[in-house]
């Protein structure tokens, strides 16, 4: 294979690289109607325009030359850049909790290449000991990159590859599991693996990062070292998230994998349990659980592994006047399982009901969840929800909307007839279904207001 | 009998060696001696109305203790591409400092504490940028990118300042010079320090993401007024596109020394121009003092084979006095000596006016292991903290020798370890170089440690910001408006015969295109337009303070109403001074105020010829009685004549009358 060495660059920006005979990463001397560039070339990024070169000159800064602009072009050197990880080991003491981390594609640690700008994820236990040496004050740690996917392609393949991978790591006796992953689709795969991971006598903490680990300010580090501790020393054994508490570098919290819900697009206090408060409080020194009814550590290697799912399972999320073609399309695209996001206690609209009995008829299944996210189904109340129950919609409890979605795909998994999925989907595996909500697991405070203000300016954010 | 060591007479002694002279004393054979060489890093707030990366607005400030919230933060540094960290990064984590940001709901959002990506780049701010570096006669660039500076100090949240290179390769003409200019970039401003205590810095973040210019300079200024010259002029360049911010804190300038054989030392954050001579000057001393320093070390001992020796004190075993030292002792801190073998001489050895060696270690201890000052004891004070009989006791248990030195420092046992270490280290670097640090400059011209200084190259791309375009037609409409060089506009006050003693005020203010107006459109003498700007109005401004914010361009009001309504210029003056602390008030009623009114010259004959039979009436003998007459009426209409009639013209006429 030849070596690509215009990285990137393509149409108008091509040809003036191929005219002046420089490559990326050559030294360059660039004339332009603007003035004199001097730098390196460096790759361009595949989706920016095709008129302009980036050079990155010896102040370290990146530029971009308007290729309109250049009269003249010399390559004066060349110095390719090389990506190479240095690896320390990770030490070993003895007296410390085995723990195995699984990487599935999201970066919790990386380094930087100034040179070339460029992020390179660090994961081997050696690179991550070089980024995070306080691991190593924490456990043993060893390392399996079992996939490199983004969070957002995270999918039904991925969920049974883990569940079977940490089936085996429990049995070859490991004291804690951490999941390294990105945190978009994080709660659905903490879902996922409360359902087909069952039993676990350790524990498996999923852990991603909100701010990239290029950043002094990154939470990859801190997270790491709380899912290290939660993973080595908690007697905790459920599968869990384990992110930032507040936006402070104080905290994190392990929440339920079946409870938790990205909240904010941006912050790293994103993740929150909903309609429960989270398990644990967990800091690099102390874990200090806020619930007592958590499955505690055992020293059997009594797992259960379930990995079944059925894809063909769709959340719909309800809207004044949806149309009923939008349930046809899935019935008849073949989907067997429908879990719909209801407004206020579980509703839609009465042009739905045609085809909910279509879909019912048809042995498509479906559960209501609700919008609001916090509080239960309750069908009872009005009229609208006693039509849907009539009509074949099984009320979802408290279940969140994505948990219900993984859990009914879970179901489905195993058996068709819905009278099985029905007691699947309504038998708690976990707390995903609660018998009743704490007065604190709704807490959304209400900025301005003078006393959360007051608060606010107490504690940190 | 072997004589006493005088650590005073060492540090006049050594101070001599190195042949510091004041700097009124130093000449240009002085600096071309030392090597002298500067560059200049200009930091200056853009005049917008929103921050550069989110919509908050810009230039809203608030007061230390009036904050809506606290978020913490630790920075850990990342890896650099050899797999080990920076002298600063080091630094600072060893330091481990709790970052506190003092947020305030008006001035911050979740973009300057890190919580959201940054929105689109303030176009405000791009342009005006891209005016100023294209004044500067720069190669704008074709696409602005976005790169990501790191800082660990915490002054930025992110722990990396958003920056982007406008233009590169410009110059500067100077009186008699041209500086040439490295490059001009546009970044977002940082955090003001509320405090630094121990492990906790505070920082509110009001002007943090405040949009900034940075002006660099290649090392071209080689003596400390030429430095002065080329801030000054930096300054009047930006000023003089009317697009940055004035006042307190909205220029900032960061000063590059070095001194034959030194190496670049970055004076950071120097806030008045007129403090750069002197800190420059001795800067460079205190570099050559250092390599004296050097050399006199390594004449006496092998660098490899130098080890200090540190030895726990217990303060039972001894009758200290001092009470930083019985505090550490209430506090259960640990105390130690230490031994360094060689230094004695050293401590005590002149590196600025008023500072030795050793204040070194201490400014060291304070930055970096987070020990608050005094932090430290050592062997050649000035005046001695510690009895001669205690000091002997120390000397003996480090079984120390007569050309060694000692340092007795005190610390939570969390932090000695890296107390020691920064000692140690400051020390072996005495052997090999001049340590690569920022500084911390005050007015008295002496600075002090305040960073390590940052590799060069800490700089990746933003992931978070599309490359921006910069077409040709849109650099091409945005030349139209540019303001006139800088030496031209010296150029035009020089031909205008305006003192010489006034340009850095006009040019600072901004203040010649309002003149040339006046000159041009009113056709008045530029020398008066000018004195009138600079000396009067410099004078009544540091004389009196404005009800509400002075509009200048008034000024160009006041010489039309002047010469509309025909009156005498001396009324200028007069009528400014009222105008400056009345800046609502019209110019009908400053006349009213000021008691003028007009008088014609027909009345004015009249009032003269009243005044010369009053002056009969006086009886008054001499010889030129008619001279005595004319000044005794010039004195009587002098009131009456400001505003209608200039002096010269009065006289003429009474003695014409007379
Ligand atoms: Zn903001």
């Amino acid at each position: 294979m030849s070596e690509d060495i215009f990285q990137g660059y393509k149409g108008q920006g091509l040809e003036i690289l191929k005219k002046f005979n420089v490559r990326v990463w050559g030294q360059t001397e660039v004339e332009t109607t603007r003035g004199r560039f001097v730098g390196t070339v460096l790759p361009r990024s595949e989706n920016d325009d095709d008129m302009h070169i980036v050079v990155k000159i010896a102040t370290g800064y990146n530029v971009g030359i308007d290729i309109t602009t250049i009269k003249n072009m010399k390559e004066t050197g060349y110095k390719k850049a090389n990506y190479k990880i240095p690896e320390k080991e990770f030490p070993y003491t003895e007296g410390f909790p085995k723990v195995k981390l699984i990487g599935t594609g999201g970066t919790i640690a990386s380094r930087l290449d100034y040179r070339t700008g460029a992020v390179i994820p660090a994961f081997s236990p050696g690179e991550l000991y070089g980024a995070v040496p306080e691991l190593a004050d924490i456990c043993n740690l060893t390392t399996e990159k079992l996939f490199a996917v983004f969070s957002e392609n995270m999918g039904p393949e991925q969920y049974k590859k883990l569940a079977v991978a940490i089936g085996k790591e429990i049995e070859n006796g490991i004291d804690g599991i951490i999941i390294a992953h990105g945190t978009d689709t994080l709660s659905h795969t903490a879902a996922a693996l409360t359902f087909m991971v069952q039993n676990s006598p350790v524990p498996i903490v999923l852990v991603g990062s909100q701010r990239s680990s290029d950043r002094p300010s990154s939470d990859a580090a801190l997270n790491l070292m709380h899912a290290a501790k939660a993973a080595g020393h908690s007697d905790i054994a459920e599968v869990m998230v384990c992110m930032f508490g507040p936006t402070s570098d104080e905290y994190g919290l392990l929440h339920s994998g079946v409870r938790v819900r990205k909240m904010h697009s941006s912050y790293r206090s994103t993740f929150r349990t909903v309609g429960d408060t989270p398990i644990a409080m967990i800091n690099r020194n102390s874990i200090t659980p806020l619930k007592q009814n958590y499955n505690r550590r055992r020293k059997d290697r009594n797992v259960k592994i379930m990995p079944y799912f059925e894809e063909k399972v769709a959340i719909i999320y309800y809207y004044p006047n949806m149309q009923p073609d939008m349930i046809d399309s899935l019935v008849d695209n073949g989907y067997k399982g429908i879990i719909i996001a209801g407004t206020g206690l579980g509703h839609v609209n009465k042009l739905l009901y045609p085809a909910i009995e279509r879909a019912h008829k048809k042995g498509v299944v479906m559960y209501m969840t609700v919008q609001t996210l916090w509080g239960y189904v309750n069908m009872f109340v009005y009229d609208t929800g006693r039509d849907l129950m009539a009509k074949g919609i099984i009320p979802g409890e408290n279940l969140i909307p994505e948990t219900a979605y993984i859990k009914l795909g879970w179901a489905l998994g195993q058996t068709s007839d819905p009278e099985k999925v029905k007691e699947i989907m309504l038998t708690p595996i976990r707390d995903e279904i609660t018998k009743r909500e704490p007065y604190n697991g709704y807490l959304i405070y209400q900025g301005g207001v003078p006393e959360v203000e007051e608060f606010i300016s107490k504690f940190h954010k | 009998m072997k004589q006493k060591f005088d650590p005073k007479k060492n540090y006049e002694a050594t101070k001599n060696a190195v042949g510091y002279v004041p700097r009124k004393q130093a000449t240009q054979k002085t600096y071309d001696d030392l090597g002298f060489i500067s560059g200049l890093e200009t930091h200056q707030q853009l005049l917008t109305k929103e921050k550069l990366f989110c919509r908050c607005p810009a230039g809203c400030f608030h007061d230390s203790e009036d904050f809506d919230a606290e978020i913490i933060r630790h920075m850990r540094p990342t890896l650099s591409e050899l797999g080990e960290y920076d002298g600063t990064a080091l630094m600072e984590f060893k330091t481990k400092k709790e970052i506190v940001y003092r947020v305030k709901n008006r001035t911050t959002c979740t973009y300057e504490v890190d919580d959201t990506p940054p929105f689109p780049l303030n176009r405000e701010a791009l342009e005006k940028a891209i005016e100023v570096a294209l004044s500067g006669k720069m190669s704008i660039v074709g696409e602005v990118h976005i790169t990501r500076k790191q800082y660990l100090d915490g002054s930025i949240p992110t722990g990396f300042q958003r920056t982007a290179i406008i233009g590169v390769e410009g110059e500067l003409q100077l009186k008699n010079k041209k500086i040439r200019l490295i490059q001009m970039s546009l970044e977002e401003d940082s955090c003001r320090e509320v405090s630094d205590i121990k492990h906790r810095r505070i920082y509110k973040t009001d002007r943090l993401g405040m949009p900034l210019i940075e002006t660099v300079t290649y090392p071209d200024m080689v003596n400390p007024d030429e430095v002065k010259e080329a801030a000054n002029y930096i300054r009047f360049l930006n000023r003089s596109t009317g697009n940055v911010r004035t006042g307190i804190g909205s220029t900032r300038e960061d000063v590059n020394v070095s001194c034959k054989g030194g190496t670049r030392i970055e004076i950071k954050g120097v806030a008045h121009i007129k403090w750069i001579p002197e800190l420059t000057h001795n800067e460079c001393f205190r570099q050559w003092a250092l390599l004296k320093i050097k050399e006199q070390l390594n004449s006496k001992t092998d660098a490899n084979k130098w080890a200090i020796k540190v030895v726990d004190i217990d303060p039972n075993s001894f009758k200290f006095k001092y009470a930083p030292l019985n505090a550490a002792k209430t506090n259960k801190d640990r105390i130690v000596a230490i031994n360094l073998p060689y230094f004695k001489g050293i401590l005590s050895h002149f590196t600025q006016p008023g500072k030795m060696f050793a204040d070194d270690f201490s400014e060291r201890l304070k930055v970096i292991a987070c020990i608050e000052k005094p932090n430290m004891v050592h062997s050649e004070q000035f005046e001695q903290n510690i009895s001669e009989e205690d000091f002997t006791k120390i000397r003996s248990l480090l079984k120390a020798k007569d050309e060694d030195a000692q340092v007795i420092i005190w610390s939570p046992e969390a932090d000695l370890k890296t107390a020691i270490e920064v000692i140690e280290e400051r020390c072996k670097m005495a052997f090999t170089e001049i340590p690569k640090e920022t500084r911390k400059s005050f007015g008295n011209g002496t600075t002090i440690f305040e960073r390590v200084l940052p590799g060069a190259d800490r700089m990746y791309p933003d992931t978070d910001s599309a490359p921006i375009p910069l077409e040709n037609d849109y650099l091409d409409k945005l030349a139209q408006n540019m303001p006139v060089p800088v030496y031209e506009r010296f150029n035009q006050l020089k031909k205008w015969g305006i003192p010489e003693d006034t340009y850095t005020y006009i040019l600072k203010k901004n203040f010649v295109p309002i003149i040339e107006k006046i000159i041009n459109e009113l056709k008045f003498n530029p020398v008066l337009v000018g004195t009138t700007f600079c000396h009067k109005l410099k004078f009544i401004e540091g004389q009196s303070k404005p009800a509400s914010e002075f509009n200048f361009d008034k000024i160009y009001d006041l010489f039309k109403y002047v010469k509309d309504n025909d009156l005498d210029n001396a009324i200028i003056k007069k009528m400014l001074f009222i105008m400056y602390e009345h800046p609502k008030m019209d110019f009908d009623s400053i006349l009213t105020t000021i008691g003028f009114k007009k008088v014609d010259q027909k009345n004015l004959i009249t009032q003269i010829n009243f005044l010369k039979e009053k002056f009969k009436e006086i009886q008054v003998s001499g010889d030129d009685l008619d001279g005595i007459a004319t000044s005794w009426i010039m004195g009587q209409l002098r009131k009456t004549a400001i505003g209608n009639i200039s002096f010269k013209d009065l006289r003429n006429i009474i003695e014409k009358e007379l």
